[in-house]
């Protein structure tokens, strides 16, 4: 067991429990109380990925999200991967089993390494784009294997035994971030008696204050923070939610958190009293006031082969040591620009290990912390930084050299320090991703040399996030700004005695970016700026050269900032050096905008429970139970299971769907057929102007239509287009019953309100949707009226029921509406009952019906017989770009009603007069065995050079048992006038279809049979 | 996601529960057959795209099937008013610049909403397509 970066004590990790752990197939162990990245640097890993574009071994950097290079593949089964898991934000637990997301064949001998190597120089920005541009039908290939050679970790390939939920919170304040500000910010709220939510993405919540170096009230940091927990957690207006990192900011201070409850526990979620809780949960938060208190990050310096293993953050290594008692190394150099990472070399000393040095770029540094680092005797080497790193799959050494940061100049000669490690420091960027979500844009603020958020009114940023990073500062802006949030909120804020912190004095600091080299930045050592997306400083400068100079597109050209990083490490230094090489400020280059989400969020965690069966609602009819005990296949239309057709056994094999449906056709033209109907939109219109009311948004006429009667309609919106149609029945004076179709049953009521609320108010007209209250079927054929005579009290007499008579009676014993409509052309009732007596009836007709030889039918069937009678389908054979004129239904079109009904006075623009408008016409095939495509394309002349003028298409087709061919609806240029004429159709196989232009009827042309 | 405040239900409700409708106060020509063609396709297919201050027409589709109206500001997405069918806005953007230029009051910010329209300005608008 050699955790030989382990310290002998210290850190906040559980050393009694050992927690056995694998990476990249080999066995480590670490405790309770570490990340997977602080075991992995106990145990001495140095290489834990490879680099994205160039291959090159990268070990850990930062210690918590901004972490770009151990991005690591979780899981010890197929349905636990998960990709991209930073190291450093991955609680270590028992078992846990990570592969590097990079690397091919393995880290630590990698193929593309070869390439980084020998072709570092080959590979400017815009590589992938130049090199693989053509042939566009090779990309697949490249991508194949580059993709191989990069490698993103990958998803699992079965499904998550794990389940997540959405939870839907208000809170009158949510704070983000449990640091000092966040931290006093909570206490100050939750005094005051607002409602609060307090989120934090790590493990533990504290901070900065959980490896700070500082006393608080003359104790160390983490005893306030366990206190102010304590109380916080003992409140019922209170709600802490740890492990959950705030992920979008997104319209209306509507956050979204996300909470991962077991991920430190296993890579499912364990089993607890028999049941598996949710892995992790979605808090969909809607605030009323917000308070970010999202801390800082540390920037990098940019220096040569700065992503060599052994390169960290200044902050991080203080974090390993004090948090982790972890030490990842044994000699430190130190680059820094500021007092505060001196807190690094301090803390590596007391870990019992040696400092070579810290090299400071400021020419005379004189703070607290410098002076404590002095009587140490700690060599410090001033106006200087380190320029490059030696080594190659660990730091061997620092080239250190003093510079002219102002001039970009290295001004003195370059000597080497030994050493394993070495941590940087160019300053600290408030953590703006949040307040950027909303749109605000982030001002450069040069007395802290970072951008500062833009706030949106609500959103409040406290401490290190506007760029207060003094503690005593930090805490007393927590508390101002809670009080703030509060005042907004009306709420008076409960004072809060500040807690004692010992006052430091901090040197300035002094602006350093990119590290100047003896070379020029293009032949230097390559100086990554964006370590995850391997973005140079010279990319930057090309990117600059070839005339990017929006650092918008800057970032879109070099990827700096790109995917899961967002930019955390990388974006102040990237935009930094483009400012230097455009000769601006960094203000006046500006910043990329950071987008949701903040750290990757798992898809489990945005789906929620809306997967599998509860991804959408399905609706079922009231006699779903029956078509599913005879054998239907179902179709779904909308939202709606509707029985397709209903396969019988035939000398025990399933018949086919060809089969089934010829069968279900002739039996509707021969014998009779039952279809449940039950789908079609219903809505119940009454009020003393509802007639009035239809006589406007129908295109036909409705004035005179008596009660017992029913019409056929049509809807156009006012450019003239068909939108929906449907049967509407007078059911008294003022009581209209419409229906629609059944995708269209909600928006077409929606169509009646907004012309009912918005244009005429006037009007006395209310609707109601009663398509789930009443159940239709449809007994239809020739049998229909023998077979509902037998359970029925309703007079069915052929002249005084005539067809498009509705009548109020009995069937099968219960109260029924029986529509004499028919979507089939043949003898046809629609019978209506309460949904609740729908199976009764059901059944009932059954019983009789078996001497007619009623059949069930489906909706393909359905289609096949409306089809033969040219009946159109709104939304098939029209698109929103046909008129009722085009498809030749001028009989259902008043064209002197009195009032200017919704479309009328487009149908005479000029482009609805053309003349060669695409028309419905009917489409017989030359060769009856020929069904055509739905959706072909059609040309008068096949032998046209191409592109062939296409001239319309193919809206229904089907084949016709009747007929005993096939057939089609389509719609073409000027066919209403091309009757007889032959059109083709081009297929993707290279056949053409020949077919004659015919009416759309193609079946009892005159209408006979429905009127039997 | 907005925060939508109906003025008929009188809450502020999700935006799940809504439908956009477009661009608010579109009246359709009393006598639309006296309309030329242009005129009629002005109204049928043109519509503002302002940056800034936009009023529109949205339907509280699964809540209380009511239209109502919202000024809504189209670069922070404020909703800075919402108001009944028939009532004018209290906010526009010449009122909003007017008022900027006396300094008074301070552009929208993103996120508050304030509530439907005075009734001192449905007093005003009557027989006013709203």
């Amino acid at each position: 067991m050699s955790q030989i970066n382990r310290l002998k004590e210290g850190g906040r990790i559980d050393r009694s429990r050992k927690l056995g752990f694998t990476f990249n197939g080999k066995r480590y162990q670490g405790h309770a109380g570490d990340t997977l990245a602080s075991a992995l640097l106990a145990n001495g890993v140095d290489i834990v990925n490879r680099s994205f574009k160039y291959s090159r071994p990268r070990g850990i950097v930062a210690a918590g999200a901004e972490e770009p290079n151990a991005l690591v593949q979780l899981g010890s089964t197929e349905a636990a991967q998960v990709p991209n898991v930073r190291a450093t934000q991955q609680a270590l637990f028992e078992g846990l089993v990570a592969r590097s997301t990079n690397g091919w064949p393995n880290v630590q001998r990698d193929l593309m390494g070869m390439i980084g190597k020998l072709g570092g120089r080959l590979m400017p920005p815009g590589f992938y784009y130049k090199t693989f541009m053509a042939p566009a039908s090779m990309w697949m290939t490249y991508e194949k294997y580059i993709r191989k050679g990069a490698g993103l970790g990958r998803s699992p390939m079965e499904p998550d035994p794990d389940t997540y939920d959405h939870l839907h919170q208000h809170c009158d304040v949510l704070i983000v971030g449990a640091g000092p500000a966040g931290l006093a910010a909570a206490l100050t709220a939750a005094r005051s008696g607002a409602r609060v939510i307090l989120c934090d993405e790590q493990e533990e919540m504290g901070g900065s204050l959980l490896d700070s170096r500082e006393l608080i009230d003359h104790q160390p940091a983490a005893q306030w923070v366990a206190r102010v927990l304590e109380e916080l957690a003992g409140r019922d207006n209170v709600t802490l939610l740890p492990r959950t990192t705030a992920n979008g900011y997104h319209d209306h201070h509507f956050v979204t958190l996300h909470e991962r409850r077991t991920e430190h526990l296993g890579e499912t979620a364990p089993l607890k009293g028999g049941y598996r809780p949710a892995r992790s949960r979605m808090h969909r938060v809607r605030a009323g006031q917000v308070l970010l208190a999202t801390g800082a990050h540390e920037r990098p310096l940019v220096y040569g082969n700065n992503d060599v293993p052994g390169n960290l953050l200044a902050g991080a290594v203080s974090t390993y040591i004090r948090r982790y008692g972890v030490v990842p190394g044994r000699r430190l150099v130190l680059s820094t620009t500021n007092d505060h990472a001196y807190r690094a070399a301090l803390d590596w000393q007391d870990a019992g290990r040696e400092v070579v040095a810290i090299v400071d770029a400021r020419p005379a540094p004189d703070g607290e912390l410098v002076a404590q680092a002095r009587e140490r005797g700690i060599r410090i080497i001033e106006g200087a930084a380190v320029l490059e790193a030696k080594g190659g799959s660990r730091v061997s050494g620092a080239r250190v050299a003093a510079i002219d940061a102002g001039a970009f100049k290295v001004t003195g000669q370059a000597e080497t320090l030994e050493c394993d490690t070495i941590a940087s420091s160019g300053g600290y960027s408030p953590v703006i991703h949040l307040a950027s979500h909303t749109g605000a844009r982030p001002t450069w603020n040069e007395a802290i040399l970072g951008f500062v958020p833009g706030l949106v009114k609500g959103v409040h940023a406290a401490g290190s996030a506007r760029g207060i990073h003094d503690l005593a500062e930090g805490l007393a802006d927590g508390v101002a700004m809670a009080a703030r949030a509060l005042e907004t909120l009306g709420v008076s804020a409960m004072a809060v005695e500040l807690p004692h912190v010992d006052a430091r004095r901090d040197g300035p600091s002094c602006a350093l970016y990119q590290v100047p080299h003896e070379k020029p930045t293009l032949r230097a050592p390559k100086q990554f700026v964006d370590l995850q997306n391997d973005v140079t400083a010279s990319a930057i400068e090309i990117a600059t050269r070839e005339g990017f100079e929006s650092i918008e597109h800057v970032k879109r050209y070099t990827a700096m900032g790109f995917g899961t990083d967002q930019g955390k490490l990388g974006n102040i230094n990237g935009m930094a050096i483009a400012a230097r090489c455009l000769g601006k400020s960094i203000p006046e280059v500006g910043t990329t905008v950071f987008r949701p989400n903040y750290t990757p969020v798992t898809f489990g965690a945005i789906v929620g429970r809306h997967c599998r069966e509860l991804f959408d609602p399905e609706r079922y009819t009231a006699l779903h139970e029956w078509h599913v005990e005879h054998g239907a296949e179902f179709e779904d239309v909308g939202q709606w299971k509707r029985p397709w057709y209903f396969p019988q056994s035939v000398d025990g094999k399933k018949e086919t769907m060809h089969e089934a449906v010829a069968r279900e056709c002739l039996a509707v033209r021969e014998k009779v057929g039952i279809l449940d109907a039950s789908t079609l939109g219903k809505i119940d219109i009454q009020g003393p102007d509802a007639r009035e009311f239809l006589n406007r948004v129908y295109t036909n006429k409705w004035l005179k239509l008596e009660v017992g009667r029913a019409r056929y309609g049509l809807m156009c919106k006012d450019d003239g287009m068909l939108m929906d149609d449907g049967t509407t029945s007078c059911l008294g004076e003022n009581h209209f019953l419409m229906t629609t179709t059944t995708g269209g049953a909600a928006s077409v009521l929606e169509w009646l309100e907004l012309w009912h609320q918005t244009e005429w108010p006037e009007l006395q007209v209310y609707f109601t949707s009663v398509t789930d209250h009443w159940a239709t079927m449809t007994v239809t054929g020739p049998e229909a009226r023998h077979l509902l005579a037998e359970i029925t009290d309703i007079d069915l007499d052929r002249d005084t029921f005539r067809f498009m008579d509705w009548r109020e009676g009995k069937v099968a014993g219960v109260p029924a509406r029986v529509f004499r409509i028919s979507f089939t052309g043949e003898l046809a009732y629609e019978i209506n009952v309460q949904a609740n007596y729908a199976m009764h009836v059901w059944k009932t007709l059954f019983e009789h019906g078996d001497k007619y030889g009623l059949t069930p039918y489906g909706t393909e069937t359905m289609h096949v017989l409306r089809a033969e009678k040219g009946f159109i389908i709104a939304g098939q054979d029209s698109d929103g770009s046909v008129t009722p004129e085009d498809l030749g239904m001028q009989w259902a079109v008043g064209y002197d009603k009195p009032f200017s009904w919704i479309g009328k006075r487009a149908l005479s623009r000029s482009d609805t007069r053309r003349t060669d408008r695409k028309q419905l016409v009917g489409l017989k095939p030359k060769d009856p065995t020929v069904v055509l495509e739905e959706g072909a394309q059609i040309v008068f002349d096949p032998d046209h050079t191409i592109p062939m003028p296409m001239v319309g298409h193919v809206t229904s087709s089907y084949y016709s048992p009747t007929l005993g061919g096939g057939f089609a609806l389509a719609v073409v240029k000027g066919g209403h006038q091309r009757m007889g004429e032959t059109v083709y159709l081009p297929m993707a196989d290279g056949k053409t279809h020949a077919a004659e232009i015919v009416g759309t009827i193609f079946y009892d042309p005159k209408g006979e049979r429905q009127h039997v | 996601m907005f925060h939508i405040y109906c003025p008929y239900c009188e809450e502020l409700r999700e935006e799940e529960e809504f439908h956009p409708k477009g661009q608010a106060h579109i009246e359709r020509p009393k006598d639309p057959e006296a309309c030329s063609d242009e005129e009629w396709g002005d109204y049928l297919f043109f519509r503002d795209n302002p940056r800034g201050i936009h009023h529109e027409l949205w339907v509280h589709a699964v809540g209380c099937r009511k239209f109502f109206n919202a000024t809504r500001n189209t670069v922070t997405y404020e909703i800075l008013e919402t108001y009944k069918m028939g009532e004018q806005p209290t906010i526009t953007a010449e009122s909003l610049a007017n008022r900027e230029a006396l300094g008074s009051v301070q552009v929208a910010g993103g996120g508050q909403q304030t509530v439907g329209a005075s009734n001192a300005s449905v007093a005003s608008v009557k027989g006013v397509k709203a």
